[in-house]
């Protein structure tokens, strides 16, 4: 099976404004990513030329093994645009209507309620998009993004808009969707959505991958805390691997000890160490 | 094409369920009113104006029976215009900088296909509007004169034309500018047409071959204008003498004649600005 979105030395200018410099990168189906990085970094752009909104000028990208922008292409997707708007004069079920004859989707009734109570919208169904809340309208944008069943979804900033509780429930629908195999890049400022969902970060700067891989792997030991009668004690360069004879020599030495914490940096801290000075950086 | 039909079937609900549409219709009813009350009053006036009816080679009713419909169609091309651009003037550029377009053109239908639906939509919403009022005008002026055109389908077909060609214009705009400067440049467009008009008339007037050739090749290169002056001489085609040449330099613009070489051309003036508006879109980055 081929890699859910697959580029390869992708490149953008805008005029004489490099937005990607040779990206790239590989989501496998079932597979959740996220896309980090500084304003301006290209993660838009990355998003947009995946599902054939912007054309590349250089490189290559596929989804699911069909160049990007193709029919083909199109049809494996669901997007989630960062600045979207459905018509003012359209019901939450007409917006889905819409999408669902659009994307040839023969699911009907059932897909959209399905759909609007993936989302909790069910009780909003008849409801105007002009007279929904901002959180409801992105809510009513994810669900029109699962639209057809992708394979692949590009969701850019898909819980700007939302409370902790519309978060949390983007999170499981998250882990849901990648339980039946959908594909998912998600591109996101929030670096602690990111860390608890992606099985795998990029972060992008300046148009290139400074830094990709697992959670896990992008952040490092920072030492070993021990809680002692004394205080905390703090030792930075100790590993993991060292805790039980670090433990077994502080009670030799005629320490108590109260409790031990492996240190580690926060996906953030690897973040800005990737991204360096380049907030804020023209893309 | 399928999906050229899911479009236009979402661009005409839009059309009608936007406030927009409430505005023309209300400004089209206010229109109805006071052209019906404007007709009325003048043939009031015309009563005592024709001792005699017909003297010598002037129609009194009939020439301002036919100034009253020649002043309604400019009302409609007018209205319809405005109807065309609002239908269409942010369809592709000023869409896209709002974020409506961007879920639809990721959908696997084709970028040229959405600009057809769009065009289907407005052309066809525009298309009933212009036969309605059209057809409302007709009748008033008839019930005031009991005077009908010498020709009543040929007029409307020809303003339905005329705004066809104005909603690919203003969807060709809609590609390459903002929804602002879209609607800046339709309108003065149909004002250039309406000049070329004007000037035909005060060719005719003080006998200027060159001037009535450039207002002419004005016409041609506005197709719409073309379309209305070919209307405006289908409504009148049978008169002659004082009460033709009267007509011939009415108030908004002369009339000349059409035919199908005019309506070829205007079908492939449409196809044309279609084909270049589909050409910018499919180049263009959302």
């Amino acid at each position: 099976m081929p890699p859910a979105l697959s580029v390869a030395a992708l490149q953008k200018r805008y005029g004489r404004t490099i937005a990607l410099h040779g990206v790239d990168l590989e989501v496998e189906p079932g597979e959740l990513v996220g896309l980090l990085g500084p304003n301006g970094a290209g993660k838009s752009t990355l998003v947009k030329i995946a599902c054939g909104l912007v054309r590349p000028s250089g490189g290559q990208a596929r989804v699911c093994g069909a160049p990007a922008g193709s029919r083909e292409a199109r049809r494996a997707l669901g997007y989630l645009a960062e600045l979207f708007r459905f018509p003012g004069w359209a019901r939450a079920e007409e917006v889905l209507e819409l999408h669902q004859r659009l994307a040839g989707s023969d699911g009907g009734a059932a897909e959209r309620s399905e759909l609007l109570g993936l989302v909790d919208l069910l009780d909003a169904r008849e409801r105007r998009v002009e007279a929904m809340s901002k959180g409801m309208q992105q809510r009513l944008g994810i669900a029109q993004a699962l639209v057809g069943g992708p394979r692949l979804l590009l969701l850019d900033e898909p819980t700007s808009a939302l409370d902790p509780v519309g978060r949390r429930m983007v999170r499981e629908l998250l882990e849901r969707l990648r339980e039946r195999g959908v594909a998912v890049l998600l591109n996101s400022h929030l670096l602690s959505e990111v860390e608890l969902v992606c099985d795998r970060v990029a972060i992008l700067a300046g148009g290139r991958v400074v830094a990709a891989g697992r959670p896990s792997e992008l952040v490092h030991a920072g030492g070993i805390e021990v809680e002692t009668a004394a205080g905390v004690r703090r030792f930075e360069q100790a590993t993991r691997e060292q805790v039980p004879e670090l433990v077994a020599e502080l009670v030799g030495a005629g320490e108590r000890i109260y409790g031990v914490r492996v240190l580690t940096s926060s996906l953030e801290e690897a973040y800005l160490d990737a991204v360096g000075g380049r907030q804020e950086d023209a893309a | 094409m399928s999906g050229a039909v899911v479009v236009a079937g979402y661009a005409l609900r839009e059309s009608v369920r936007r406030r927009v549409f409430v505005v023309v219709l209300l400004l089209t009813l206010a229109f109805l009113g006071l052209f019906a009350f404007a007709t009325a009053k003048v043939f009031e006036q015309t009563g005592d104006f024709t001792v005699g009816r017909n003297t010598g080679t002037l129609d009194a009713t009939g020439l301002v029976a036919l100034t009253m419909l020649g002043l309604g169609m400019f009302a409609i091309l007018f209205l319809a215009t405005v109807l065309a651009v609002f239908l269409t003037l942010g369809a592709v550029r000023g869409d896209a900088e709002r974020g409506l377009l961007q879920p639809l053109v990721v959908r696997p239908l084709g970028r040229t296909s959405m600009l057809l639906g769009r065009f289907v939509a407005a052309a066809s919403v525009c298309a009933v509007y212009v036969a309605l009022v059209y057809a409302a005008t007709t009748l008033i002026v008839h019930q005031a004169s009991g005077v009908w055109p010498d020709a009543v389908v040929g007029p409307g077909l020809a303003l339905i034309g005329a705004s066809a060609a104005i909603v690919a214009l203003a969807l060709l705009g809609s590609v390459f500018l903002s929804a602002t400067a879209n609607g800046i440049v339709t309108f003065m467009l149909f004002g250039a047409g309406l000049v070329a008009g004007l000037m035909q008339s005060i060719a005719e007037g003080i006998g200027s071959h060159s001037l009535g050739q450039i207002s002419h090749a004005i016409a041609i290169a506005l197709p719409f204008e073309a379309l209305y002056q070919a209307g405006l001489h289908a409504l009148t085609a049978n008169q002659t003498g004082f009460t033709g040449a009267l007509i011939q330099l009415g108030p908004f613009g002369s009339s000349h004649a059409g035919g199908v070489g005019l309506d070829l051309w205007a079908a492939a003036y449409v196809a044309l600005a279609l084909a270049i508006a589909a050409w910018g879109f499919a180049r263009r980055d959302l």
